[in-house]
């Protein structure tokens, strides 16, 4: 799988509250979820400016705080095809794959990165390239495991095969 | 092998003698935990995989306590779904409000979780149960949809980290003030992916109201979890109260961490963690003449009664400023009943402030006290995110109880030395 997308870049420690704020939470509707994503952060008119298929660029700690899977179910609702940081805050990291967004750890991708750099990157090899700049990087790889949650289709698929 | 606490839990729920970390391990669960915020995502997870039946309808539990007493229709619609799907499978650890609470204080309080768990919920300050000798961590809703199931999850076994606090606390520094110094130490991925493990002898020393408030802020350090070794303490916490039988462990003499970092408590003040987040913390003498507009007493981290007893002394005799609108969350109705039988409501009110019936409202700026724009708040709560109370461009600043109600009453960030 090849996703390509404009960069947006933002710091670190963005919260979960920044992705998705709480007050939009009396709902569960991806669509409506969606709406809201990146709000409170401070590029908030994501939304608006945002094309299907951009990646979100950030610094470490992304994702940190509640475990509200609203987050990366935003995130993919809005049409970002992937989340490039220096680190995932953990449960962040789990319901990502579990719910099937692309997430990759890159310190130097990110650094290297600037906003509105075009980027196509190889899901399955992890290798980002910056086509802006003409440079590739390779993503930390994805561990087996997780692999064998992505290869099942998520967290509910590989349970339904271990149940059945 | 020697191990860690948190390794010896997880060992024991994956039918092995020793694990080590970054071991991949299939867990059994105690309790399944989910709210009126995640459930609903659980449930739709739990449905489309075409699942019957959960795997024991005694280990789940649904707490509706975020957005309720219903805040809007939408939130009636989310309570709602947690309520039929509670009857339709016979969950015997729903509770309605009238019988809820923040479900962090809820939990520990009716013995539902006992030490040697392991518990996951989805939401991340289920890391509080480590304070009861708990393996206990937030995971998202679909984890929680697949365990309602399996009665299972996939962990990795973390690392540990030692903390060891020495020395003798000083007068009004509490559990949550030892908590905000070590996050401001760390940082708020300073125990990323990790176990932390409290130790020492003020952790010894401490009520169980401030070992819960310990480990339900280890999320905010990145923590996995955050975990105290039962001892007496924990023991006659959990007497008549517990609803299965506890099982107490310790770490080995010789367990592998990580990091040890020993903080000498007598040289530590009340703590209040600055915007926009956990880790900006200072001492309270250090903020002068930060004005506020509300104060927050509750939550999952310090709405339990010894913390309303707290405000209660600092309250007494005083009213709260003008410019302040107090607000008095108790985290359960037990708590509720509790502080109006030891006449803590009395002092509340006649201070000025308002007291709430048990939710988590305003801590995720769901409801029952939002700030405006430009607002700012002091919190007993766990998070000081932007816009974490309200408009994006308001503020929180976390404190302990005793630094709240003086605040409220002093109208700026204040310490109970400063008043008259």
């Amino acid at each position: 799988m090849k996703l390509k997308g404009k960069a947006w870049k933002f710091g670190a420690d963005i919260d979960t509250d920044a992705i998705i704020p709480a007050r939009y939470l009396n709902t569960s509707d991806p669509v409506e979820l969606a709406k809201h994503c990146m709000e409170d952060s401070k590029t908030p008119d994501f939304m608006r400016k945002m094309k299907k298929g951009d990646i979100i660029v950030a610094d470490k700690n992304f994702g940190c705080g509640s475990s509200r899977e609203h987050a990366p179910i935003a995130i993919k609702t809005a049409g970002v095809s992937c989340v490039i940081a220096k680190t995932f805050a953990r449960i962040f990291y789990r319901n990502s794959f579990n719910m099937g967004l692309p997430i990759f750890e890159c310190p130097e991708a990110v650094d290297a990165i600037a906003e509105g750099d075009l980027l196509e990157v190889d899901a399955e090899t992890g290798t980002i390239k910056n086509v802006t700049k003409k440079k590739t990087y390779k993503a930390n790889p994805i561990p087996p495991f997780m692999q064998e949650l992505i290869g099942a289709g998520g967290l509910m698929e590989w349970v339904k095969r271990k149940v059945a | 092998m020697p191990m860690t606490i948190t390794e010896k839990i997880l060992a024991a729920h994956c039918g092995k003698k020793e694990v080590v970390p970054g071991e991949l391990i299939n867990a059994r669960v105690d309790i399944v935990l989910a709210n009126d915020i995640t459930a609903p995502i659980s449930i739709r997870e739990f449905r489309k995989a075409g699942a019957k039946k959960v795997f024991d309808k005694k280990r789940i539990v649904l707490v509706p306590d975020h957005f309720v007493p219903n805040k809007d229709i939408n939130s009636a619609e989310q309570a709602k779904l947690l309520r039929e799907f509670s009857k339709e499978h016979g969950l015997t650890n729903y509770f309605e409000v009238g019988r809820m609470g923040v479900e962090h204080a809820l939990l520990p309080e009716q013995g539902i979780v006992v030490s040697g768990d392991v518990v996951i919920g989805a939401d991340s300050h289920t890391c509080t149960y480590g304070g009861l000798g708990a393996f206990a961590t937030g995971v998202g809703s679909t984890d929680v949809a697949a365990a309602m199931i399996t009665g299972e999850i996939w962990f990795k076994v973390p690392e540990s980290m030692k903390f060891i606090y020495t020395g003798k606390l000083r007068k009004w520094v509490s559990g949550k003030d030892l908590i905000l110094y070590t996050i401001g130490d760390i940082g708020v991925d300073g125990a990323l992916y990790r176990a932390m493990e409290f130790t020492g002898e003020v952790i010894d020393k401490m009520e169980m109201s401030g070992r819960l408030t310990m480990a339900n802020m280890a999320i905010e350090a990145g923590g996995k979890n955050g975990i105290i070794a039962p001892d007496d303490i924990t023991k006659k916490y959990e007497d008549g109260r517990a609803q299965r039988r506890p099982k107490y462990s310790k770490s080995d003499k010789g367990a592998q961490y990580v990091d040890v970092r020993e903080y000498d408590c007598s040289k530590i003040e009340p703590q209040v963690a600055c915007p926009h987040l956990p880790e900006n913390t200072k001492g309270v003498s250090e903020l002068s003449n930060i004005k506020i507009d509300q104060s927050v007493v509750g939550s999952c981290t310090n709405g339990r009664i010894e913390d309303l007893r707290v405000a209660a002394k600092v309250l007494k005799g005083h009213k709260v400023h003008p410019d302040v609108r107090m607000i008095i969350i108790p985290a359960t109705q037990a708590i509720y009943k509790q502080a109006m039988k030891e006449g803590l409501f009395d002092i509340f009110l006649d201070a000025q402030a308002a007291v709430s019936t048990p939710t988590c409202g305003p801590c995720l700026g769901g409801h029952m006290g939002i700030l405006a724009k430009g607002e700012r708040a002091i919190a007993t709560t766990n998070r000081n995110f932007v816009g974490r109370m309200g408009h994006p461009e308001s503020e929180v600043y976390l404190s302990n109880p005793a630094i709240a109600a003086a605040s409220a009453v002093l109208g700026r960030i204040g310490s109970p030395e400063e008043l008259k």
